[in-house]
């Protein structure tokens, strides 16, 4: 496999990671490691680990770290809560973003965002001066404004749930984004919205993991790398003609590589 | 696991007005029998008239038993162990506020209610209650010369006699409930406002209730009485020190509104609630009702129940005049072992009237939530509507909430609508909101307010800020 000259230090670190929840492991020794301007799509059957990678990395308390670390810029990052690590950059898109009835979009975003300035040292934002930068940022994701005066998520299609959570990733300018199935549910035209979003958003200082199982993402975003999950391991690491190979010969395919580890 | 003490340290910190006034008092001997009613009423210096409606009420009393049809379980009330009657000892006929004692000023300071002329609060008048007796009554002059009347009902029934021979017990007869009837035997100071017709009152008035003493009960009594095409918007707080012992607060507060008068009547509750394990706090019976006499009259309740360590509270409206509305908007908290029973009672029997009922319960630790209503439309209530909506919300796995609505209609020509939902907050609503960078306790505190902001759109401005502030202190530590 060719490899990129690495030029500087890499975003995120995971290191043989494994973990469970109630005593059942789900991961079981991953390692992956993000550059700046580097894209990877994780890809894998459903109940392989895919998610739960996501969600370790963005710290949910229902797993359990067995082993194994997970580093952010350099800094073992395994105890920080949640809202630590999203303030200092690490931003997960949900595969299925969660109604939060009664609390305003609006101002949902605005406290989110004036969380993640804070942490940068940036002034935090007035109601006024918030709805200029989301409104800009609404733009990316072509949303309405009517959305922002909705509680969060309450009664979004599955395709405006989506937009939402990358209007979300824009606000926040995250140095890593893990995008967690952001294509399911999508019609063609929300995809391309969302994948252009994606797009303007990332640059060469920040990482994108994008959890995936199609290929029509991948056609709008090309990875530099291509990861297979099975069992809770990375079992294939390729570059994005891996995608279109397991898109053409399915998953049984890749058993096969178990069997050779 | 979060540190056991580090929570018992932030639960103990959520309630700040739990300290004592060490003042001398004049209180009189433990229990309850004729010769105490008429020593109160001797102390305050009142007309026959009252005496006899205090003992009328309290030969009603000895013959009534304690209700026990709410969900609520608590020791026994020993009625003989309580005081009835405490009071700062004060010189005898206070002309200023010079001459209100130091430590009574510095007590309202600290609770966020201060009395002087210097620092008083610019735009809302109170009354100022400390165990048995109203302490001061600010901006009198300015509201005389409106022709309100703002002042403890003690004094009223000196100077206005004939309005509290009129009016009191009209709403909240003596013999109503077990506590409305021990109210009137022994009530020893509250408030009396009166709005004279066509006054829209200047300024928001508010009472303001402070239990000093560990073994006394406070009986207050309120009567607003608002003239032909008056308004009002009064105010209540409540706070008392933290004691291991349970203290009795009966209550009662009757409303009257005249033709297209309208009552706003809001309430901030913060009674200490006991501590985590359930002892002492205060036991809150309180009988709250207005009367919509007037065409197109209104009556307005709205409510942030947080505190007491047992609630039983239902303010209600008697929708007489044709065309009048009653409404009842109301936010219950319950943490730790607090129980609270609390709703309203929308009495429909003029025609054309209208009602609206909104009501949020929040159920944290083991506490208990219970929302009780009865709507009921009378046989002349033709074209008469009611709406509720009574939501719950339960923090932790166990707490619990109930609805009880009671509907009764014998109007088929009315309209009734009931609304009921129950939500937790999950798991993956804190994990979704902290992944935004969100803390712990603000996720709380957003969701829970999100699911109040039907109620606090009701509260007057300053209110509905320190609602919000107070349900994120009442809740910090109670989840996780």
């Amino acid at each position: 496999m060719q490899s990129i000259m690495k030029e500087s230090d890499p975003i995120l670190e995971v290191e043989n990671l494994s973990a469970s929840t109630d005593n059942l492991p789900i991961l079981k020794g991953v390692s992956l490691t993000v550059y700046p301007g580097e894209i990877h799509a994780i890809m894998g059957r459903n109940g392989c680990g895919k998610s739960t990678l996501s969600k370790i990395i963005a710290g949910h308390p229902s797993y359990n770290i067995t082993n194994g670390d997970i580093k952010f810029l350099g800094e073992n990052i395994n105890s920080l809560e949640p809202e630590e690590r999203s303030q200092s950059g690490i931003f997960l898109g949900f595969q299925y973003p969660i109604e939060i009835p009664g609390v305003s979009n609006l101002e949902f975003l605005r406290v989110s965002t004036n969380a993640r300035r804070k942490f940068l040292n940036k002034e935090e934002l007035d109601t006024f001066d918030f709805e200029e930068l989301v409104k800009e940022k609404l733009e990316i994701v072509k949303m309405d404004q009517a959305f922002l005066s909705r509680s969060v998520n309450q009664g979004f299609s599955g395709g405006e749930k989506k937009r939402n959570e990358i209007l979300q990733m824009a606000l926040l300018e995250p140095k890593i984004a893990i995008l967690d199935e952001t294509d399911s549910g999508l019609d063609i035209d929300a995809l391309r919205i969302v994948a252009s979003g994606i797009k303007k958003i990332s640059n060469a200082q920040t990482g994108i993991i994008l959890i995936t199982h199609y290929q029509r993402l991948l056609d709008e975003i090309k990875p530099n790398y291509v990861h297979v999950m099975s069992d809770g391991q990375i079992i294939k690491t390729g570059e994005s003609d891996l995608a279109l190979e397991l898109e053409e010969k399915g998953y049984e395919w890749t058993d096969n590589f178990i069997k050779e580890t | 696991m979060v540190n056991e003490n580090l929570v018992k340290d932030v639960v103990k910190e959520t309630y700040k007005y739990g300290f004592v006034t060490d003042i001398e008092t004049e209180k009189i001997e433990k229990g309850l029998n004729e010769d105490i009613i008429k020593l109160i009423s001797q102390k305050k210096e009142e007309p026959k008239f009252l005496l006899d409606f205090r003992l009328k009420a309290f030969k009603k009393w000895q013959k009534m038993k304690e209700p026990d049809w709410a969900a609520l379980r608590y020791k026994k009330i020993d009625y003989q162990d309580i005081i009835y009657y405490s009071a700062p000892k004060q010189k005898e006929k206070i002309s200023s506020l010079d001459e209100v004692d130091p430590k009574l000023l510095e007590t309202f300071d600290k609770l966020g209610i201060p009395l002087t002329e210097q620092k008083k609060l610019t735009n809302v008048a109170v009354d100022a209650v400390f165990d048995s007796v109203s302490i001061a009554t600010t901006f009198r002059e300015e509201l005389a010369e409106h022709g309100v009347i703002f002042c403890s009902i003690s004094e009223a029934v000196k100077n206005h006699a004939d309005l509290i021979e009129k009016y009191l017990g009209t709403v909240v007869p003596a013999s109503d409930n077990y506590f409305a009837a021990l109210n009137s035997a022994v009530f020893s100071d509250g408030s009396f406002v009166y709005i004279p017709k066509g006054v829209t009152c200047p300024m928001d008035l508010s009472s303001y209730f402070r239990i000093n003493s560990g073994d006394s009960g406070q009986f207050e009594r309120t009567l607003i009485v608002a003239e032909e095409s008056s308004s009002v918007s009064y105010l209540e707080g409540c706070t008392a020190p933290m004691f291991d012992t349970n203290t009795l607060h009966a209550a009662v507060v009757e409303l009257i509104a005249l033709d297209d008068a309208s009552i706003k009547y809001s309430t901030v509750q913060n009674w200490y609630a006991g501590d985590e394990e359930g002892i002492g706090g205060i036991f809150n019976f309180v009988t709250k009702r207005g009367k919509c006499l007037g065409k197109r009259s209104k009556i307005s309740w709205s409510q942030v129940e947080t505190g007491s360590a047992i609630t039983w509270k239902y303010p209600s409206c008697l929708l007489l005049g044709e065309e009048s509305v009653g409404e009842f908007y109301s936010v219950a908290l319950t943490n730790n072992l607090q129980q609270a029973d609390t709703g309203t009672k929308m009495i429909h029997i003029g025609p054309r009237t209208k009602s609206t009922i909104v009501s949020k319960g929040i159920s944290a630790g083991n506490s208990k939530n219970s929302y009780r209503g009865l709507v009921k439309m009378g046989t002349k209530a033709t074209g008469s509507r009611n709406y509720s909506q009574c939501d719950s919300m339960l923090i932790g796995d166990q707490a619990s909430a109930n609805t009880f609505p009671y509907i009764k209609s014998q109007q088929p020509n009315s309209e009734i609508e009931h609304e009921a939902s129950t939500c937790r907050i999950s798991e993956d609503q804190l994990f979704y909101l902290q992944s935004r960078g969100i803390e712990f306790e603000e996720a709380v505190s957003m969701m829970v307010s999100g699911f109040c902001r039907d109620v606090f759109n009701q509260l007057p401005m300053e209110f509905a800020a320190e609602a919000d502030k107070l349900l994120a202190l009442k809740l910090e530590g109670s989840v996780g």
